[in-house]
């Protein structure tokens, strides 16, 4: 398990400062700073509602931001008026809900974002698009239709679609919530997966023995602050923040820790 | 896996058979009672003779069938421009650039007064009044502008439809899409529409049936199209039965029609259910 990693004076991938969203009269997120350094995977713990969600939708400037900095790599991308697009093709999200395509084919899911976006000529599309199907092992299932398949399925080919974007930074957005529990680990492995090519990651989640595993760093946001950040060991085994040892407290009571 | 049917399957067939000897009696008595009374009404004699007169209606019916050539023309061409139109009134309800506010503000306009209006005083008020505005005499042509009414009219409504179906799109496909780096317009021709149209397609063939009928309001105009033809008929021979003899020729063309629509809601509905419950 890598401790923290922010080297002094490498300029981190992403960095937030005083990161503020509302909706309506609703704070969700109320100042957040973090700062992301390239190859690692910070993972965003906290009860729903603390803005985990809200804020990687932030980052992919899926909802504009109230206030505050968003730097990637030294451009500040919540800056109002930029054109979201070309930042939003670098940065890859995966949803809970998968939002896969209903009307297009497994591979047609994949390949449509470097076809319209990348400008890729259809058939390298293809061919890239079976290519990462096969590294998740989906290659079978690239004609099927995305309610053919099971619920990890589905997921994997939406992680796949994400890729499909060669992207730098991957967003994940409790990505095995609506999955049943025998289908969780085979979206985990793809996680394994990434981390160890050196995926730089953002990833909220419920799945607390899996967050310990994988993380650089843990964040618990509590009412749109991050109230304490750390290593994993740290933060699951000797948590100071008192807010944080009763949400983990939580978690072990319903045996999810 | 025995050859025996279940339990649940012989009170199913019991049901179905007792079922289709209920349906089968009680048709049998209603189609017996209107046979037997309508014939003993006081009027009938009259009515058979003026609606139903067999001679009559083997005169007019080829005549009828040419002169409904020119309805099914006209919606054939009209149907096209309905779609392409009503399409662009939709999407220009959706813009969110303030620039465009005047396109939109249009298309709020174009669906409110054009779905107000009964589409029969639309054909009279652009009918007559456009051909007045001194046209040269191929432009007056009132096929012309029966046309473009019903288009103007029809698009209004299938305007809305779109509209209700790019709305039932749910908002995280959308996201799915941005997420990937696509811009809103390739999102709204990749994603929200052909999901939109798979969704609205009942709607359209209701509306689609609707027009089919419609299209004899042109024949208000001038055009001799099957309902002017009927009226022509009807004047020549003193009696009905050529209005009747059009009917059953609509009926030809709907009946279909509506069957397929059904069909389409059907399937529709069967599709929807069953990823419900997947």
């Amino acid at each position: 398990m890598t401790e923290s990693t922010t080297t002094p004076g490498a300029a981190p991938k992403i960095s937030m400062r005083g990161v503020r969203k509302s909706f309506g009269s609703t704070v969700v997120l109320d100042g957040i700073d973090l700062d992301v350094t390239e190859g690692d995977v910070i993972t965003l713990i906290g009860a729903s509602g603390s803005g985990k969600s809200t804020l990687l939708r932030c980052v992919n400037l899926l909802e504009p931001t109230d206030d505050g900095q968003i730097i990637l790599d030294g451009v500040d991308i919540a800056e109002p008026g930029l054109d979201p697009d070309p930042i939003r093709r670098r940065i890859g999200m995966v949803f809970q809900s998968f939002n896969l395509f209903p009307h297009m084919s497994v591979i047609d899911n994949v390949a449509i974002g470097p076809r319209k976006v990348l400008k890729t000529d259809k058939s390298d599309a293809r061919r890239e698009g079976l290519a990462m199907l096969t590294r998740l092992g989906l290659a079978e299932r690239a004609d099927a239709y995305p309610d053919q398949l099971s619920g990890g399925q589905q997921q994997r080919v939406a992680i796949a679609r994400s890729l499909a974007m060669n992207p730098e930074v991957m967003l994940l957005d409790e990505i095995t919530s609506a999955l049943d529990p025998e289908l969780v680990g085979e979206v985990l492995d793809v996680v394994r997966g990434l981390k160890a090519d050196g995926m730089t990651m953002l990833f909220a989640t419920h799945e607390m023995a899996f967050a310990r595993e994988i993380s650089d760093r843990v964040c618990f946001l509590h009412q749109g602050r991050i109230l304490e950040e750390g290593p994993p060991s740290q933060i699951f085994e000797s948590p100071t923040e008192p807010r944080t040892q009763a949400f983990l407290q939580r978690v072990i009571d319903a045996g999810r820790l | 896996m025995s050859d025996r049917p279940s339990r649940r399957e012989r009170y199913e067939r019991a049901r179905r058979r007792r079922s289709v000897v209920i349906a089968t009696v009680s048709t049998i008595v209603v189609v017996a009672a209107l046979v037997i009374l309508i014939p003993l009404t006081p009027g009938w004699e009259r009515v058979r003779q003026a609606f139903f007169d067999g001679d009559v209606f083997v005169d007019t019916f080829p005549g009828l069938l040419e002169a409904f050539w020119l309805d099914v023309q006209i919606l054939l061409w009209s149907t096209p421009f309905i779609l392409i139109v009503s399409l662009l009134v939709a999407l220009a309800r959706n813009t969110r650039s303030p620039a465009l506010f005047p396109l939109r503000a249009f298309a709020v306009i174009y669906t409110d007064v054009l779905r107000g209006i009964p589409v029969i005083l639309l054909v009279f008020l652009i009918g007559f009044g456009v051909p007045a505005l001194g046209l040269s005499r191929e432009w007056s042509n009132p096929l012309i502008w029966g046309s473009v009414t019903l288009v103007l009219s029809y698009s209004a409504y299938t305007a809305e439809i779109i509209r209700a179906g790019i709305d039932a799109v749910h908002e995280s496909q959308r996201a799915g899409a941005r997420s990937l780096g696509m811009t809103s317009s390739q999102t709204m021709r990749s994603i929200v529409l052909p999901q939109a149209f798979r969704k609205i397609v009942p709607p359209l063939m209701n509306t689609f049936v609707s027009l089919q009928k419609d299209v004899a309001l042109v024949s208000l105009i001038g055009p001799v199209e099957i309902l002017r033809q009927a009226g022509i008929d009807k004047a020549t021979y003193a009696n009905f039965t050529p209005y009747v003899a059009a009917s059953l020729i609509f009926l030809a063309l709907t009946i279909p029609c509506t069957r397929l629509a059904d069909w389409a809601l059907a399937r529709q509905r069967a599709r929807t259910g069953a990823t419900t419950i997947a």
